[in-house]
């Protein structure tokens, strides 16, 4: 039972209140799009153990959107951000790394 | 208007808390940039209060404004003078990028009265409910139940909670179940 | 024999005497007591059967961790099984019985399985009841299901109530025993706040009956002033009777605590289950003794040492008048130091190690009572009640040196830290070869949200078995908590507690060493299950290495009690079995709850009228008063059709068909969504949300849109109608408002968040009231206040005015096909327009009608309906609405979804209208159409499906529309649909819209 703290509210959410939305930083492909770029953009996820950047959504709360860097081994949450970003937040990053030193980094 | 009529109808109950349906009330949704200076002034002459700080809930004579989200805002006026504050809140923001939109019949609100209501409202929400994660001056939006509500302490003693019409009876039932007698959690007391 | 002893019992009042009902006897006991303690005092030792051998079994333990004393408490609405009688508290006309025995517990005939144990072996249901296939559901499993069980299910409705709570705490507490009441002590006066929860009625744990002294005086005086000095803290908070049941990630935790059980039927919650965010979980949750493994150790009469003394200190009750204590380790000493000053005999103290040199063994022989040393039990012999033991030496093979006649047998293995909740969540545990147990290991915690250990082990829990070092302990686990959850704790001294010095013990897995299969095969390692020391042999033997594997084999601990005493012992001899050390075969994982917990607590509130909410509109009351036949649409409630009088369902539906085709209708629409979409960008937004183009909209005008996901496949329709430049009010289905919101919010959160729109979903805003019919007009004129004419309010526009004196907003929208209006007025005065509408349409022959009347209409029209002509796999153009699928635009949501081969395959299934060959028979829903020929696999190949079927009383034949191959290139084909009573019903392929294509009835 997850606890994570909405960056637009400030409080640490229980699960219940929060929704799931999957993998972060997906680009989207709309009309025009190769057949691959359209099927990684539907259908291809990550599925790492380890660090995993994830959408997940106040919905009993603000109702916004966030993202969350999360190992999904420990459940260890490095931190949340605005979802209005293509990319994690330096600081986030160079934060992970300093926790995991073997990371590969962010990938898009 | 006088054949307006609220989710309740103004139903109560007196369990180990007071439970009543507040009756008809103004609110207003409004959704904007909170660092515009013409939206704090049309917040100003709406309900006589700030634009409120992130989590908080501001109270006038004329109104009260609670925060909702970063770009949304519950005001709480007059039910008899909403049409008339949003009219002038349409007026005021007309050249800005905002929304404003009654949303009075579309919620139910009670009020929740006596020294268990900070326990009573635990048994149904994951919120923190501790004085000083829920201070008088805060709001919180989260679940009740099975559903979304949000509530704020008017005072130690006293809270309100707003939920959807639709299921203001289920709310309301609810909260009589919560306060029936019987062993109370007696934590916050 | 067992009894109350003359003095003695600290747990009990004997000034208070209550009577229950066990087994249809009617027996006394004390305020205070347990069952269990209660029926020993009226001399009841057997106190139910086990699972597989129906063996007779008594009570073992004292506390929660009891296989075998499982009761059946309370009657019908409050009967509950599998209640163990050691934590259930008596009160006056508790009503109660033993289980699993036929027809009585004193003979028993399914007790004849344990004769013929040695045809059920370890894997016994796997190895016999493989073949023939069909025997497993006629033969073998009804012959199990009658055999096998503990207590019966309930068959009445649970009469009591149950609740949840919610707490934030810096730090939780799980046990009161001295460990646990000094981290609170510690951490509380740090000021962290401090939740301490006892799953028993009294704090201490072990320590007062154990003779523990504190700062030089008996633990008992140390407690009650710990307990006022956490009294006065406001920041801590006590609870007994409250069992951390299990500990979760980042640091949640439920509480289970026993409200009204002690109290038998009373108002109020009966459990309440406390969810609970902890910063920090310090777990002192004591020790369990384990059994020994000896012949005949499951008799009954044979017992945990520790429980023995508990009766005797806690309830005044001695368990026999000849007790024989058998113990590798000094602890057990004190259960026959405990006798002995109760006046009661023991006639040995058999102990397998050689030098006995402890303190309390000294003290033993020192009050003149015999001890054996390097020797063991042989056997116990007796039946439903110990009569004597053979000593053996514990290096041989069992040889019997004497018979000692005893009517009970205390036994000590040794104990096993409570690391449970320390397990939950991913805590390790290291192998402690001296004290022959597993304690957690504080390099390898629990982690939480923050990455750090969130769970403290401390005192016995965290191996510390000596009671000086376990408070320790507890003094260092609270001053740990409160300086992580940021607080400076003055540094203070632990008090000293002190108990006798204890000797090694001798881990001893078999007794005796070299035991006989004979033996091995009465020696029971779980009792509630029955797998002996030769079933898990048996099944090392056959290849069972992993301890996982082998649980599932010999269902060892798998029972209620979750092997709480079986468990070490188990792995001991599958360890000794396989040649490993204890540390290299592994526990099997601990999971919640620690122990049982009621279903009623994890329902909590939700039952009766809370189990689920429901959506009501404006006017729910009076149609649940008029008639109306309520079904559910998505968390609403709508009324199917108004029954009037006797009528049938199908009777009213008809009526309400006919009456709204011919003269007026009146519909409740507030269920459907309500999404108010403004800004400078709403219609660049809306033209990616739909597939129509909605930015051309024109002021005042309403436009019918489709909403895919991105998949191409249709999500949502509704009509769209533009309030003004800036600002679009977007309808959706009933059980889609709430859905398309979150999808609107979504995209403009989490793609498009530069673009200026803000979205507000305001469907209960309004009550939505549809006038439809000819007569609609009349009506509305009726009513007054605005000019409803066709040339002021033309088809597909709508306009804001007043009706009836009320403000309303009526859209000449029509999904019935007929002069309809959907009127949205204030929610608050939805019921007033609806009475007005009722009162107005009198003379115009107004009927309410329902949804199915609304479903057949529109399937008139060829109208389609989410959820109907949609699955989740079907596109618009499958359904013929490419005229609402732009072709201008350069990008919308599910565009190259529909771009893909499979989309585009001129095969696919599509919508067609299907008109019977017999106008009377109506096709079943969902039924396959099949062009006679076979698949491979031996199937019909299938065609096509109906999607909706209705007798339409309008046209008085039987209608329908399906997605059909090619349908729309076969216009008057007739194709069949098989039924499951094996009728083929035969329909004709044809235009989906039966009634008035060209909407002339519409358009007026």
């Amino acid at each position: 039972m997850l606890l994570l703290n909405c960056p637009y509210c400030g409080i640490d959410a229980d699960e219940t209140e929060l929704e799931a939305g999957g993998e972060a930083h997906i680009t989207r492909h709309g009309a025009g799009a190769s057949d691959d770029d359209f099927e990684t953009y539907m259908f291809m996820r990550k599925n790492p153990k380890g660090v995993h950047f994830e959408r997940w959504r106040h919905a009993y709360g603000c109702g916004k959107w966030f993202h969350a860097a999360r190992c999904t081994m420990t459940l260890e949450v490095f931190g949340t951000y605005s979802a209005q970003t293509l990319e994690p937040p330096k600081t986030l990053i160079n934060k992970i790394k300093k926790k995991r030193p073997n990371w590969e980094g962010f990938v898009k | 208007m006088s054949n307006a009529v609220s989710a309740l109808n103004g139903a109560s109950f007196k369990g180990s808390v007071a439970i009543k349906d507040v009756g008809l009330q103004g609110m207003i949704t409004l959704r904007g940039d909170f660092k515009s200076a013409v939206l704090a002034k049309a917040v100003k002459a709406a309900t006589g209060t700030a634009v409120p700080e992130t989590g908080q809930i501001l109270h006038s004579t004329k109104g009260s404004a609670a925060w909702m989200s970063p770009d949304e805002l519950l005001l709480l006026v007059d039910y008899t003078n909403v049409d008339a504050v949003i009219a002038k809140l349409d007026k005021a923001l007309s050249g800005e990028h905002a929304l404003v939109v009654n949303v009075s019949d579309a919620r139910a609100l009670f009020e929740i009265k006596g020294v268990a209501t900070r326990d009573i409202i635990a048994k149904g929400s994951p919120a923190d409910m501790n004085k000083d994660a829920l201070p008088v001056g805060m709001i919180r939006r989260s679940r009740l139940g099975q559903l979304p509500v949000a509530f704020w302490m008017d005072d130690e003693k006293t809270a309100r909670m707003v939920c959807f019409r639709s299921v203001g009876e289920h709310v309301f039932t609810w909260l009589k179940n919560a306060s029936k007698k019987g062993n109370l959690p007696k934590y916050h007391t | 024999m067992s009894t109350r002893l003359q003095s003695g019992g600290r747990l009990i009042d004997r000034t208070k005497q209550i009577e229950f009902n066990w087994n249809g006897k009617r027996l006394n006991g004390f305020q205070g007591d347990t069952l269990a303690s209660a029926l020993l005092a009226n001399d009841q030792m057997l106190m139910g059967r086990s699972f597989k051998y129906h063996r007779p079994r008594g009570v073992v333990a004292a506390g929660p961790e009891e296989p075998n004393a499982l009761m059946g408490t309370g009657e019908g609405g409050r009967f509950e099984p599998n209640q163990r009688a050691t934590t259930t508290e008596i009160y006056q006309g508790l009503k109660s019985h033993s289980q699993n025995h036929w027809p009585s517990l004193e003979f028993d005939v399914g007790a004849i399985n344990t004769k013929l144990s040695r045809f059920f072996p370890a894997g016994f249901y796997y190895k016999t009841f493989m073949a023939p296939s069909f025997a497993w559901k006629h033969v073998f499993e009804p012959i199990i299901r009658k055999s096998a069980g503990l207590g019966k299910a309930p068959t009445h409705k649970d009469e009591d109530s149950y609740e949840y709570f919610y707490a934030h705490v810096d730090v939780v507490v799980a046990g009161g025993g001295i460990a646990g009441l000094q981290a609170a002590l510690t951490a509380g006066q740090a000021g962290a706040t401090v939740l301490l929860m006892e799953q028993a009625v009294d704090y201490g744990g072990r320590a007062i009956t154990d003779g523990v002294t504190i700062g030089g005086k008996p633990a008992a005086a140390w407690i009650k002033s710990t307990l006022a000095a956490l009294k006065k803290l406001p920041n801590v908070q006590m609870r007994t009777r409250m069992m951390a049941a299990g500990v979760y990630d980042h640091g949640y935790l439920l509480g289970y605590e026993r409200l009204t059980d002690h109290m038998g039927p009373s108002d109020g919650p009966r459990h309440r289950l406390w969810r609970i965010r902890a910063k920090r979980i310090v777990t002192a949750t004591g020790a369990i003794e384990r059994p020994l493994s000896f012949a005949g150790n499951d008799i009954p009469g044979v017992m945990l040492a520790g429980a023995v003394r508990d009766y005797i200190a806690d309830y005044g009750v001695s368990i026999g008048d000849r007790t024989v204590v058998v113990t590798n380790n000094d602890d057990g000493y004190r259960t026959a130091i405990a006798l002995h000053e109760a006046g009661l005999n023991v006639p040995c103290i058999i102990d397998p190690r050689g030098d006995l040199d402890g303190e309390l063994p000294a003290k033993a022989i020192a009050l003149g009572i015999r001890v054996e040393n390097k020797s063991a039990i042989g056997k116990v012999k007796g039946g439903k009640r110990v009569e004597a033991v053979t000593l053996c030496a514990q290096a041989g093979e069992g040889t019997t040196l004497e018979e000692i006649k005893c009517d009970a047998v205390a036994m000590s293995g040794g104990w096993s830290p409570v690391v449970h909740l320390w397990s939950h969540c991913g805590g390790k545990l290291n192998w402690d070869t001296d004290t022959a147990i597993f304690r957690p290991d504080p390099a390898r915690p629990p982690l939480g949200a923050d990455g750090t250990g969130f769970v403290i082990a401390t005192g016995t829990a965290n191996g510390h078995l000596d009671a000086a070092a376990a408070l320790k302990d507890g003094h260092a686990a609270g001053m740990a908590a409160a300086k992580e959850v940021g607080f400076k704790p003055a540094r203070a001294a632990a008090p000293i507690a002190a108990s006798e010095l204890e000797a090694t013990m001798l881990p001893v897995w078999s007794m005796p060493q070299g035991a006989s299969y004979a033996l091995k095969s009465k020696t029971f390692l779980d009792y509630q299950n029955d797998v002996k020391v030769s079933d898990v042999r048996l099944a090392a033997q056959e290849g069972y290495e992993s301890v996982e594997h082998t649980k599932r084999y010999t269902t060892l601990g798998m029972a209620t009690d979750q092997g709480k005493l079986s468990n070490i012992n188990g792995l001991a001899v599958l360890a000794d079995s396989l040649n490993a050390d204890i540390p290299n075969v592994g526990t099997t994982t601990f999971r919640p709850p620690y122990h049982p917990i009621s279903l009623g607590s994890i329902a909590g509130d939700a039952h009766n009228e809370l189990f689920k909410p429901i959506r009501k509109t404006p006017m729910h009351q009076w149609i649940d008063e008029n008639g109306g036949d309520w079904e559910p649409v998505a968390d609403w409630r709508r009324p199917y059709c108004y029954k009037q009088g006797s009528e049938s369902v199908e009777e009213a539906v008809t009526r309400e068909i006919l009456n709204t085709r011919e003269n007026c209708g009146l519909l409740d629409a507030s269920t459907l969504g309500k999404i108010i979409v403004k800004g400078p960008d709403a219609g660049k937004f809306l033209d990616m949300i739909y597939t129509n183009m909605m930015s051309t909209l024109k002021v005042g005008f309403c436009r019918y849109g489709l909403m895919c996901s991105e998949n191409g496949f249709l999500s949502d329709d509704g009509v769209v109608a533009r309030l003004d430049e800036n600002t679009f009010l977007c309808h959706t289905t009933s059980g889609g408002s709430d859905r398309i919101h979150a999808h609107m919010e979504e995209w403009l959160q989490t793609e498009w968040w530069d673009w200026k729109v803000y979205t507000a979903n305001i469907t209960e805003q309004y009550a939505q009231i549809a006038v439809v019919g000819p007569n609609a007009r009349k009506v509305l004129e009726k009513l007054g206040g605005m000019d409803v004419s066709a040339e002021a309010l033309p088809f597909m526009t709508f306009k804001d005015g007043e009706l009836g004196g009320i403000k309303a907003r009526p859209y000449r929208i029509s999904f019935s096909g007929e002069l309809s209006y959907e009127i949205a007025v204030p929610a608050s005065q939805g019921q007033a327009f609806w009475d007005m509408c009722m009162e107005a349409g009198k003379e115009f022959g107004i009927q309410p009608y329902g949804t199915e009347c609304l479903h057949v209409m529109r399937a008139e029209k060829g109208f389609i309906m989410i959820g109907d002509e949609t699955d989740g796999t079907v596109i618009p153009q499958d359904l013929g609405l490419n005229w609402a699928i732009s072709k201008k635009k350069e990008d919308f949501l599910g565009k190259r979804g529909q771009q893909r081969s499979h989309m585009t395959d001129p095969n696919r299934w599509k919508l067609v209208g299907l008109k019977t060959v017999d106008p009377a028979k109506v096709i079943p829903d969902g039924a396959y159409a099949v062009d006679g020929t076979m698949r491979e696999n031996g199937m019909h190949n299938m065609i096509g499906r109906v999607t909706s079927t209705y007798f339409s009383p309008t046209l008085n034949h039987s209608i329908a529309m399906g997605l059909v191959q090619n349908g729309p290139d076969r216009m008057g084909e007739v194709i069949e649909f098989p039924t499951i009573g094996g009728e083929s019903i035969k329909a004709e392929i044809c235009d989906p819209v039966f009634l008035d294509k060209e909407g002339a009835r519409q358009n007026v």
